[in-house]
């Protein structure tokens, strides 16, 4: 399978052309899955199966999927949260993947996350000062006081107030919450934020607060997003280039224009035509693509194609071999055999 | 199964003047240690026979109370029904007896919830939790059940149908799951259901399945239909009228291709401006400030007023009424405020 994965080389398609950040070849991520009293291993869960793509610098990258994708899990990987099967993670030239806890402790100011459920992932015992001084304290930034006037300019920059900071975090509602998830994120200065769903549990109303806070945060700050969302019209709204997997693979990866307006493997497309749009005009006039089935597990994934069993346009071809993962216009990468 | 191409002719359904069920002030509280909730609050509507409403809102909005207060499916204590009729075929299912609300629920009325996995046992067959009701509502034997509940199955897209009616829920996909909640409503030939969220939990082309399922069960079976929904996308293609909820209290109620064409309520308007669309490209997404009002207090003006752009003095100490604001009476805005010609309504 390795021979049919090629890393993409950089190209001018003028979404963004800054270096790249993040080289990410052939990622692999297989968790076991154990059985019987002795705990065997009876298989794995292909969570990530030979994923290549890169991030440019200032740029958001949109990765999409549906649930079990292996979405969530690159994001992890990529951060060394989870350790990496097989393949290279480089960030600006520096190979992650092998790096021990504590070497990858003197990266970390750099690489940070913004996590999905501001609910669980701020510690309820723990003051808004506390939670946003703990990555200070761990990477000794300044003494206490400049710690807290940092800590008043974050939580300035991302809208809250300064009187908020000896709050705990059950009095904010769940925007203001993820507010300081990303306060926390950005305390160190970092260049690159993974951004796990940071929208999808939050009132509609409430998104695009954040995700405007995102994007002033990207301008400011000079930030690199990877942005991980199930929400495509929110991914065409902020990402530059957009990636989309299938079943722990990536089967498209393209300029987010492009990509939405000219859509190359039938995943995509079924994807994009089942978003509903908030206007009935065009609701009525759409066609829809509706694939058959549902997604399969990824402990068993389909031979050849994964996508090949809901496929409207599968061949005998596709359940036998995968598909290469190749550049069909300049940044536009797609694995299909019949585009 | 139908094709995979499949299109969606521009309809227009007729909307008939007859309601099935016609609620008016219908006021919903809940007593709890924080103080009292005022969740819904003097909430009217109706619902034409064959017609399908959809009900939009956030969390807290007070859109799922509403409809399960009708049937009573609120937990009392610590929920209390304070005010309101809701007149069904010449009965008031808030003040019916219990045994004839029974007969209601599950009979005439079907629901469809948001998570398929906690309202269906796990540890009976979905065969037969179908034949269940089909028993209880209709009389049926044993036998004349069974063949009903497969005739649903088959009915809601199931393939295979006499197989899976052995099947236990877990053994089922999340979306086949949803398919058998569907069948299960279905099962007495309602004259409503109530779908609460029924697509929220599932994947966009799980979702788009479902969607494509219930169109294609809306021509067949002429069910009314109250749809629960917080995504105006998806209600903007199935729906006949729309209601706008915020703060517990109805603020804009229309057909659908008015509401979305010349949304009139501030909160409809900003709500509508702050969802990216898919079709169109990126630009600017307009937020609505603020955050959700507190339910807690007894609301004294227009629960939109503190994040509203045009919210002024009389906003904060009156509570507007929801009102007629085109000719034909279909359109209404609960709000001071004329967006359109830029000063207060009289």
């Amino acid at each position: 399978m390795t021979e049919t994965m090629n890393a993409p080389t950089p190209a001018p398609d003028g979404a963004s052309t800054g270096a790249p950040i993040l080289e990410v070849t052939d990622l692999k991520k297989h968790f076991p899955i154990m059985k019987g009293l002795v705990r065997r291993k009876v298989g794995d869960v292909r969570a990530v199966d030979g994923i290549s793509f890169q991030i440019r610098k200032g740029e958001t990258l949109g990765l999409v999927g549906e649930s079990g994708c292996g979405k969530s899990t690159t994001g992890r990987v990529i951060l060394q949260l989870d350790r990496a099967t097989e393949g290279s993670v480089k960030y600006e030239g520096e190979e992650l993947v092998g790096k021990s806890t504590s070497q990858m402790r003197g990266l970390r100011p750099n690489m940070q996350m913004v996590f999905q459920d501001p609910h669980a992932s701020l510690n309820p015992r723990m003051t808004v000062a506390s939670i946003i001084e703990e990555p200070l304290i761990e990477h000794r930034f300044g003494d206490r006081a400049e710690r807290l006037a940092w800590i008043e300019e974050l939580l300035g920059l991302v809208g809250l107030s300064p009187t908020h900071a000896n709050r705990y975090p059950h009095e904010f509602s769940g925007g203001q919450r993820q507010r300081i998830g990303i306060a926390r994120a950005i305390a160190l200065n970092p260049d690159f934020v993974v951004c796990d769903e940071p929208i999808a549990a939050l009132d509609v109303s409430i998104q695009a607060q954040v995700v405007n806070l995102l994007e002033r945060l990207q301008d400011e700050l000079s930030l690199t997003y990877l942005f991980i969302s199930h929400d495509l019209s929110m991914v065409r709204h902020l990402a530059d280039r957009v990636a989309v997997m299938y079943l722990g693979r990536m089967v498209e990866l393209a300029p987010v224009d492009a990509l939405y307006e000219s859509p190359q493997h039938p995943y995509t497309q079924a994807l994009h035509s089942a978003v509903p749009v908030p206007n009935p005009i065009v609701e009525f006039g759409r066609e829809r693509i509706i694939l058959k089935g549902d997604i399969p597990s990824p402990a068993n994934p389909p031979s050849g194609c994964s996508f090949h069993t809901r496929c409207p346009i599968a061949t005998a071809e596709c359940a036998e071999r995968v598909p290469e993962w190749r550049e069909t216009n300049p940044g536009h990468w797609v694995a299909c055999h019949l585009v | 199964m139908r094709g995979f191409w499949v299109t969606v002719a521009l309809e227009e359904s007729p909307l008939s003047a007859e309601a099935v069920l016609d609620v008016s002030g219908l006021t919903t509280r809940f007593s709890t240690p924080d103080g009292v909730v005022h969740a819904v609050n003097d909430v009217s509507f109706e619902l034409r026979a064959g017609e399908f409403l959809g009900v939009v809102g956030e969390s807290g909005s007070g859109k799922s109370v509403t409809m399960m207060s009708l049937l009573k499916l609120i937990p009392m204590p610590p929920g209390h029904i304070d005010a309101g009729v809701a007149d069904f075929g010449g009965d008031d299912l808030l003040s019916i007896d219990a045994a004839a609300l029974r007969t209601i629920r599950g009979g005439q009325i079907g629901f469809i919830f948001q998570d398929p996995m906690t309202s269906l046992n796990p540890v009976l067959t979905i065969g037969k939790q179908l034949c269940e009701p089909v028993m209880l509502h209709t009389g049926a034997d044993r036998k004349a059940a069974k063949a009903r509940a497969i005739e649903l199955l088959d009915l809601v897209g199931i393939p295979d149908a006499a197989q899976r009616f052995k099947n236990y829920p877990h053994e089922l996909s999340g979306g086949m799951r949803q398919r058998v909640m569907i069948a299960m409503a279905l099962a007495c030939e309602p004259k409503v259901i109530i779908a609460d969220e029924p697509t929220t939990a599932l994947d966009v082309t799980i979702q788009a399945q479902i969607i494509d399922l219930v169109k294609d069960l809306r021509e067949k079976l002429n069910t009314a239909v109250i749809w629960i929904t917080h995504d105006l996308g998806v209600v903007a293609g199935l729906a006949d009228r729309v209601i706008v909820m915020y703060g517990g209290r109805i603020v804009e109620q229309s057909p659908v291709a008015e509401l979305y064409a010349r949304p009139e309520h501030p909160y409809t308007q900003g709500l509508l401006n702050s969802v990216p669309r898919i079709d169109q490209k990126g630009g600017e997404l307009t937020s609505i400030p603020g955050q959700p009002p507190s339910l807690l207090a007894e609301p004294t003006g227009c629960s939109f007023a503190p994040r509203c752009p045009h919210a002024f003095d009389r906003c904060l100490t009156e509570i507007p009424q929801l009102a007629a604001i085109d000719a034909a009476g279909e359109h209404l805005s609960a709000c001071f405020w004329d967006t359109v010609e830029g000063r207060e309504r009289t």
